[in-house]
Order: C-alpha cells, then sequence, then structure tokens
C-alpha cells in the first residue's frame, strides 16, 4: 500500500549531541540516524561533530572515526572498504550509496546519514535484508542447464561473455531496490531492481537453459511490471550499472515471446 | 517471502524531499501520473458541459458560464499544460519500451524536454485557439 508518512513507532525524534572534539578547527557536523531495539524508544538522530582534519576523505572513514573515539555504541555494517562486498550501503545525504567510496567533499553542509529507505531497521544504520535476499534467492541466481554436463567446463563465446558485462558487476547493495518507490510500496511482491538485474544476468547467460521457465516465473503483475521506468535506481547505483536497462530488456523479451 | 518485521522494527524514513533527495528521473515520472489524473477533472468539466447540452438551455447555460468564467480558464490552462506533458511523457515510454534512452542522462534530458515542451506548446495552443 502506498504509505507516504512513517508509522508511529518509526517517527524520529531528536537525539543526543555529542561534545565536540576538543582542540580542532576543521569540525564538520555529522547528523546520523540511531535506533536501539533494546531502549524501547523511537529512532532518533544524534549529532557528532568530527575533525576533518584527522579524518581520511570518505564517508565511512567519519563512521569509523566516531565509533572509535566519540561513541562506540553507533552500530553499521562495513567489511571491504573499496566498493567491492556492498556493506556499508546507506542513504548519505538524500541519496543511497556506499559509504566507502563516496567522499564527504561531494556533500554540501551537514552530512546527513540514514538506513537504506523504507526497511525495517534491526539497528543504526543496519536494515533487515533477509526480504531482500529471500527475493534474489527466488530467482534462481545459478546456471540452470538440462543438458548433459561437459567434460571440463560451460563455454561461451567472447561475444556470449560481453552480454554480461554491466550485469555481473551488481554487489547486492541494495541501494537501488531501497530507492526505488514501487519497491517501498509494493516491496512486498514486486522484486525490485537489484534482483530483476540478476534475473536478466542468467536470463541471457547463453550457457543457460532454463530461459523459458525464468521468464515463466517473472510473467506476474507484480513481480517485474511494478517497474515503471523511474530510474531512482540507475541513478544512485554506486557501481554505474543500469538496472532499469535489464528490467527493460526482460520485459522486451516477454513481448518478444508473446508474438 | 521470509518475514519482513521481527520484533516490530521500525520503518527507515523514504520521503521525498526530506529523506530522497528527488531526482530529475523520479519528479519527471510522478508528474506524468499526477497529470493524468489531474486531467480527469477537465474530463469531468466537459462531460457535464456536454450532459447539460443535453438536459436543458438554462441547465448549459449554467455550465457554460463557469467553464467560461477565470476559473474555468485556469482550469483548462492548467489542463492543456497537463496534456501536453503527459503526451511527452508517453512518447518517452514509448521510446523506452522499444529499449531506446534507457540511461539516466538522456532521460533527465527528455525530462527536462517534457517541461520545457508542455509549456511552449501551452503558449502555442493559447495563440492558436
Amino acid at each position: 500500500m502506498v504509505q507516504l508518512t512513517l508509522p508511529k513507532n518509526s517517527k524520529i525524534t531528536t537525539g543526543k549531541t555529542w561534545p565536540k572534539p576538543e582542540g580542532a578547527t576543521n569540525v564538520r557536523k555529522f547528523q546520523i540516524y540511531r535506533y536501539n531495539p533494546d531502549a524501547g524508544k523511537n529512532p532518533s538522530v544524534d549529532t557528532y561533530f568530527v575533525d576533518m582534519d584527522k579524518c581520511g576523505p570518505m564517508v565511512l572513514d567519519a563512521l569509523i572515526k566516531i565509533k572509535n573515539e566519540i561513541d562506540a555504541t553507533l552500530t553499521f555494517r562495513r567489511s571491504c572498504r573499496e566498493g567491492i562486498c556492498g556493506s556499508c550501503a546507506m542513504n548519505i545525504d538524500g541519496i543511497n550509496t556506499l559509504a566507502c567510496i563516496y567522499g564527504m567533499d561531494e556533500i554540501k553542509g551537514d552530512v546527513k546519514i540514514y538506513p537504506l529507505p523504507h526497511m525495517p531497521v534491526v539497528k543504526d544504520l543496519i536494515p533487515d535484508l533477509t526480504h531482500f535476499y529471500a527475493q534474489h534467492a527466488s530467482i534462481m541466481p545459478w546456471l540452470e542447464t538440462k543438458t548433459n554436463k561437459p567434460a571440463k567446463e560451460w563455454r561461451q563465446s567472447i561475444d556470449d561473455r560481453k552480454k554480461l558485462d554491466g550485469l555481473y558487476e551488481c554487489v547486492m547493495c541494495a541501494c537501488c531496490s531501497t530507492s526505488c518507490p514501487s519497491y517501498w510500496w509494493n516491496g512486498d511482491k514486486y522484486l525490485g531492481p537489484a534482483a530483476l538485474l540478476h534475473a536478466y544476468r542468467w536470463i541471457i547467460d547463453s550457457r543457460d537453459e532454463a530461459t523459458g521457465e525464468r521468464l515463466d516465473e517473472l510473467e506476474d503483475p507484480f513481480k517485474l511490471y511494478r517497474c515503471h521506468t523511474i530510474m531512482n535506481c540507475s541513478k544512485t547505483c554506486p557501481k554505474g550499472l543500469n538496472p532499469a536497462k535489464a528490467i527493460a530488456s526482460i520485459k522486451g523479451m516477454m513481448l518478444e515471446r508473446a508474438h | 517471502m521470509a518475514d519482513v518485521n521481527r520484533g516490530n522494527r521500525p520503518l527507515s524514513p523514504f520521503m521525498f524531499g526530506t529523506y530522497y533527495r528527488p531526482q530529475m528521473t523520479s519528479m519527471s515520472s510522478i508528474l506524468v501520473r499526477i497529470t493524468g489524473n489531474a486531467l480527469i477533472v477537465a474530463v469531468l468539466m466537459i462531460v457535464w458541459w456536454l450532459v447539460a447540452a443535453a438536459v436543458s438551455p438554462e441547465c448549459f447555460a449554467t455550465a457554460d458560464a463557469f467553464l467560461r468564467s477565470w476559473f474555468g480558464d485556469l482550469v483548462f490552462l492548467g489542463s492543456t499544460w497537463a496534456l501536453w506533458y503527459h503526451f511527452g511523457g508517453g512518447l518517452r515510454h514509448l521510446a523506452w519500451d522499444f529499449g531506446y534512452c534507457l540511461n539516466v542522462e538522456t532521460s533527465e534530458k527528455l525530462g527536462w524536454a517534457m517541461l520545457i515542451g508542455a509549456t511552449v506548446l501551452t503558449f502555442i495552443t493559447m495563440i492558436v485557439t
């Protein structure tokens, strides 16, 4: 259902303002979403001040600095710090991106950080991605074959391999799906840009032999066709991929198949 | 699908403007819908005008006076713009459905073209009619 405001338990209150670092001249203000499931209170936005002269250039550097030096309870996911694991996806300065590869010089004014939009929050900047992963699993993200296994490997021409470029690079960070208004409002049934990009990655794989079944699965009023080419997904993808185009390609294949 | 909200978890904020920065693509897309729905008002007014004409001369006079009032003019001016914008949005969707212009840069440019185009065409419509 279309929801335009936050439910009662999700309304954001003003949180704590943490002390400024002493003796720092180049200080930047951070406003960060906080939610503690054990406190029994609504989420809040805490204010932190970071000495930028002693901080790395990326948003993740500041988050780690805050956790190390100001507030050890600040909770977020992170791992590779180079945009390959997709763990530190969050809403920064009004768009979804990876904190590790988003430079603070790209942000004007205060740095505002929220969890990925319209998701159940586990704690602070950590959304519950269970449903998102279940949707990915539902598109059968593996090679389906019917013919006998070849002696060595499944071979593919260079041209066929090229069709996977711009698709295989997806790191499943969920930035795209959680930027999509259709996914916000129909995410229970609509698969969302990430899962559909993966679906297309397997549909056009020359080695896959379940193309028909894959398309059958997506022939549904919600799973695929809730995409209205709003393109928030392609605009926000931190890896520069184009899920909107992949989805349009699936729609095209549906048409081709029907005629 | 999986249980999405174990333990009454709060929903993270998402609203356009305050939490999600409006994008050229998303705003031009939502405006296609808004114009499409707003045009229902203009259509209902025209239907009212036609039905009134079929009912009686007095009835028609009332409807006609309302439609030709400054308020009626305003609604139809807005509707003209909405119609052109919605038409432009339809053409953009047609291009997308044929597999063209499916990248952010071109779609943003088309969004601007829809806004400017609708405004220019509304002026032309005003002059011609």
